[in-house]
């Protein structure tokens, strides 16, 4: 088997019994990256030649008996929207095609203080705001399992490269779904976090109430490694939660025999594609067949939660991207004549359409006499959504509905319909709305042979029960071993 | 014109003096390089977030409780949208419709001398922005930065004042109470305590309020005084005019002493105000309130009753003196120290009042200390000095204060109090005089005041005045 072909916990393993070493590990992603990059198109910024330098130091550490902790020399691969002091991070956009932090994102301090080795920043939708990565200013990353199809967005180039054995794991961000769509479509493991649970610091803000940066990995085993070492209080963000560590691998393997799943009606109606609906019902047998119990139930406020999520996310976003003003850092167009033409010239060329599409959305709902009508009136739901699954959570340990109704469509068929886009966030956004914890991990592929994601929803703070579902079912359904991208022309 | 009555509302900006800024950790001190008390989360870095500096809510709070405000357990910052290069984030941090201090009053003596309370619509914190540094030489605009993120509490009062002396009463009362719990420096010259002020004017016996206009960023008590009567004259003749006034913000202009329209502004701000997200809300209990409120010092106007009773101050110096802190502080220490509240209270009032007026000096710029102020008025109290000299030495300690006694001794002021030495000056000035000894024997007693002003001045002050008085009366008498 190929060193690229193996997951994080399979690495460890090896390194530690010294069958690896974090330079041979590293080489072989950098050589898997200049074989792939040119058909996946999923880097911004590649670090190859600085990863080698890095793992070759901690190899030689290592041999003189530094003990650097078990995960030093994994390289990893970050989304371009997680500040990384002296690499630029561009948010995939050209208002910060040049931007580089004088400061790391407290997320890559973590990894960083582990000696995990950073390969390079990941592409992504313009400021996260897409859900199939093309609009990046610089690229479209292509999904590896077909290249005519979009990885998903907005995080497709982390889910992309983890698919494509590019790099071992990836860090992603999520506002609506954007790791568990493209860990869907790219047929990987995707989490998106209880918001509060990792420290937003350094991570480029689309929409702060909702942002939320989570693992994508090849497997369940390696969501919960990595979630062990991003999570957590930082004092850096008052809006991450104060509590205990967790080790969130403690409970993977438990027995989930008794264990209740809800199954909300509402995501498998009208809609939903019939090769992904017969998929996720597969996906229940196999639950029954673990002990499981299943019951149907009704989460209908779900259906107002696309609309709600558009106008608080793009409420959010028009206030957080004000700061991109050609004054201090970032694009500032030439040839201004005063102040206004500055700010006018400068985003105006420096953001692409959808970014000043939902700019000019979310200037829109906060303006005096809409404000009512749209902001407040979506905080409302926000807080029927949020009521409506704590209602949920009573009886059920975790809820199960698809990731998406469609797996990947193909790359420019939806791109010049907003709207149609934004329906690709309709099994997703709720998860956000509620601040709940959310993970996809593939169930089947349909006939074209792409594959087809499930998503299991837990309670706040719930990562562990989530993970110990969702670890139970990849056990017995083995996707990794049937299934593996095929690179299709 | 006398048919009219001015309306003012007040809105009050005090830089709170925080160490840090409120949501990040620079510095907030005055006066450094451009652009050095400065870091990521205040230059709205990208990812950055701000983290709420738990002591401007201490210090809002107890503003709060200094004037009487309820305070609210539950509150919250939000955003205020615009764009201009001084507010890095494009929004400035505030608080919209949860502020955290509502209804409170400040007491003023209103024109007719009776009591008067201003009602307080609110107190809210929120971050200063920057500075734009117009570049002489490159014709560019600078951005520093420095100021950006510095804690500041917003005042607003309800339209209750009436004239701009009550304006000033009222900001010199509020300037005190801040001053007196030491949330504020309140220099005005820097920045630190600023005002918008808002002005209308209405009939005499009409209750609805008259269109307003608005003077922002007002940062001088003569200036408030003068932009407010010219404002209110100016309403007042487009009225008389058959005209309408038109809200507006105006600028007050120094030098002509005028206010000008700002037209450059196209249209009405909407500034989409949205709670901060990034900002968990504020949430106060009542034990913190408490302790808060026990922690309050004693008040300008508690002060002001305790000098008029224990010390039996009149009640025009016990205001002067407990207006400000600092002279207050000065007042009771170095009167305990040198047992003569009187002589203190006199010095203060007269001659270091004269000197902090015609200097233009703040209380809290007094460069000496209550000791020295102390060792004075003993000097005096001894006999070492006359209180001419103290004069004298006043002025020095406002120039290079240091020991009085070290002052004199260095300057050769001690008092001449030798009686040959006394006589050897009465006899002479009495000998250059004989037209005064003929005066003061004809009844006039103005001329004794002559002869020892004369015997003063060859003495350079260092006599003795009492000696000199006896003394000239003896000679004459003998003669």
């Amino acid at each position: 088997m190929e060193i690229t072909e193996l997951t994080v916990h399979e690495l460890i393993d090896k390194l530690q019994n010294k069958e690896l070493t974090a330079t041979q590990i590293t080489q072989s992603y950098v050589g898997r990256m200049k074989e792939k990059e040119g058909d996946v198109k999923a880097f911004v910024t590649t670090l190859g030649d600085h990863a080698i330098e890095q793992a070759k130091s901690i190899d030689q550490k290592r041999e003189n008996g530094e003990n650097l902790g078990k995960y030093a020399g994994i390289p990893i691969g970050i989304k371009d929207n997680m500040c990384t002091k002296g690499i630029k991070t561009t948010c995939s956009s050209h208002m910060l095609e040049n931007f580089v932090a004088p400061y790391d994102a407290t997320v890559v301090e973590k990894l960083e203080k582990e000696n995990i080795i950073n390969l390079g920043k990941l592409n992504m939708d313009e400021f996260a705001m897409g859900s199939s990565t093309e609009h990046s200013y610089f690229k479209k990353t292509a999904n590896p399992w077909n290249l005519n199809k979009v990885p998903g967005g907005s995080s497709g180039g982390s889910a992309a490269a983890v698919s494509a054995n590019m790099v071992p794991w990836a860090l992603g961000s999520d506002t609506g779904g954007s790791i568990r769509l493209p860990a869907s479509f790219c047929g990987v493991v995707g989490l998106k976090p209880t918001y509060g649970l990792v420290s937003r610091y350094g991570l480029v803000a689309f929409a702060s109430s909702l942002d939320q940066i989570g693992p994508i990995t090849k497997d369940v085993e390696d969501a919960a490694i990595l979630l062990n070492l991003i999570a957590g209080h930082d004092e850096k963000d008052t809006t991450s939660v104060v509590q205990e560590k967790k080790d969130y691998t403690a409970n993977l393997k438990k027995d989930i025999k008794g264990k209740k799943i809800g199954v909300p009606k509402e995501f498998f109606g009208e809609g939903i594609n019939q090769e992904v609906k017969e998929s996720l019902e597969k996906a229940i047998e196999t639950y029954k067949e673990l002990g499981a119990e299943i019951e149907e139930f009704s989460l209908d406020v779900a259906q107002y939660a696309l609309a709600t999520y558009y106008i608080i996310a793009c409420a959010e976003a028009s206030s957080n991207l004000g700061r991109f003003d050609g004054i201090r850092y970032g694009y500032r167009a030439k040839e201004c004549g005063n102040l206004k033409e500055i700010y006018k010239k400068s985003r105006s060329e420096g953001f692409g359409a959808e970014v000043k599409r939902r700019i000019i959305l979310g200037t829109y709902v906060l303006s005096s006499g809409y404000y009512d009508a749209y902001y407040k009136k979506a905080q409302q739901v926000r807080t029927l959504v949020m009521k409506e699954f704590e209602k949920g959570f009573q009886k059920y340990d975790v809820i199960l509905i698809p990731t998406s109704p469609t797996v990947a469509f193909d790359i420019g068929s939806k791109s010049s319909n907003p709207l149609e886009m934004y329906l690709a966030d309709i099994c997703t956004v709720s998860v956000n709305i509620a601040g709940l914890p959310g993970i996809s991990i593939p169930c089947g592929v349909n006939k074209e042979g792409m594959p087809i994601g499930m998503q299991l929803i837990g309670n706040k703070f719930e990562e562990e029960k989530l993970l110990n579902m969702a670890y139970a079912f990849e056990q017995a359904t083995k996707f990794r071993e049937n299934y593996q991208p095929q690179f299709i022309k | 014109m006398s048919d009219y009555e001015t309306v003012i509302g007040l809105e009050v900006h005090a830089e709170l003096s925080t160490k840090t800024k409120i949501f990040c950790s620079c510095p907030t001190s005055f006066g450094a390089e451009p652009n050095t008390h400065t870091c990521p989360i205040c230059m709205a870095m990208p990812g950055t977030l701000p983290v709420l500096n738990e002591k401007v809510v201490e210090y809002a709070v107890k503003a709060g409780l200094a004037t009487n405000c309820e305070i609210s357990k539950n509150s919250k910052n939000d955003r205020k949208n615009y764009f201009y290069p001084d507010l890095p984030k494009s929004y400035q941090i505030s608080q919209f419709d949860k502020p955290l201090c509502e209804h409170g009053y400040v007491e003023i003596d209103a024109d007719d001398g009776t009591k008067k309370q201003i009602r307080l619509l609110r107190i809210h914190i929120e971050e200063d922005a920057g500075k734009l540094n117009h570049d002489e030489f490159g014709g560019g605009s600078l951005v520093d930065l420095n100021r950006a993120g510095v804690p500041l509490i917003e005042i607003v009062s309800e339209p209750d004042l009436r004239s701009s002396q009550e304006a000033e009463q009222y900001l010199k009362k509020l300037k005190s109470i801040l001053e007196y719990i030491e949330v504020s420096d309140c220099k005005m010259q820097e920045g630190s305590l600023r005002a918008d002020v808002n002005v209308s004017v209405r009939k005499k016996g009409e209750t609805k309020f008259g269109t307003r206009t608005e003077m922002k960023n007002m940062n001088s008590f003569r200036s408030i005084v003068r932009a407010i009567e010219y404002e209110a004259n100016r309403q007042i003749d487009v009225l008389e005019d058959g005209g309408k006034i038109e809200q507006e913000t105006l600028r007050w202009d120094e030098v002509s002493g005028k206010t000008f329209s700002m037209r450059d502004k196209e249209d009405a701000q909407d500034y989409r105000y949205f709670p901060d997200p990034d900002l968990v809300a504020i949430r106060l209990s009542d034990e913190y309130i408490e302790n808060i409120k026990k922690q309050l010092p004693e008040l300008p106007e508690t002060r002001k009753q305790r000098y008029l009773e224990e010390y039996h101050l009149t009640e025009k110096d016990a205001n002067i003196i407990s207006s400000s802190k600092y002279l207050a502080d000065l007042f009771e220490k170095a009167s305990e120290i040198c047992n003569n509240p009187k002589a203190v209270n006199n010095w203060i009032i007269s001659d270091i009042s004269k000197i902090l007026n015609e200097t233009e000096m703040e209380p809290i710029e007094i460069p000496f200390d209550c000791n020295q102020l102390a060792k004075l008025v003993i000097l005096i109290d001894k006999g070492t000095i006359s209180s001419s000299i103290a004069k004298k030495v006043l002025v020095e300690l406002f120039e290079n204060p240091r020991d009085p006694e070290e002052i004199i001794k260095e300057k050769g002021w001690i008092q001449i109090s030798d009686e040959g030495a006394i006589k050897e000056v009465v006899l002479k000035v009495l000998s250059e005089n004989p037209q005064s000894i003929a005066d003061y024997k004809a009844g006039k007693d103005k001329a004794l005041g002559f002869l020892v002003g004369q015997a003063m001045k060859q003495t350079k002050g260092q006599a003795n005045p009492q000696m000199l008085n006896k003394m000239f009366i003896e000679e004459i008498n003998k003669n």
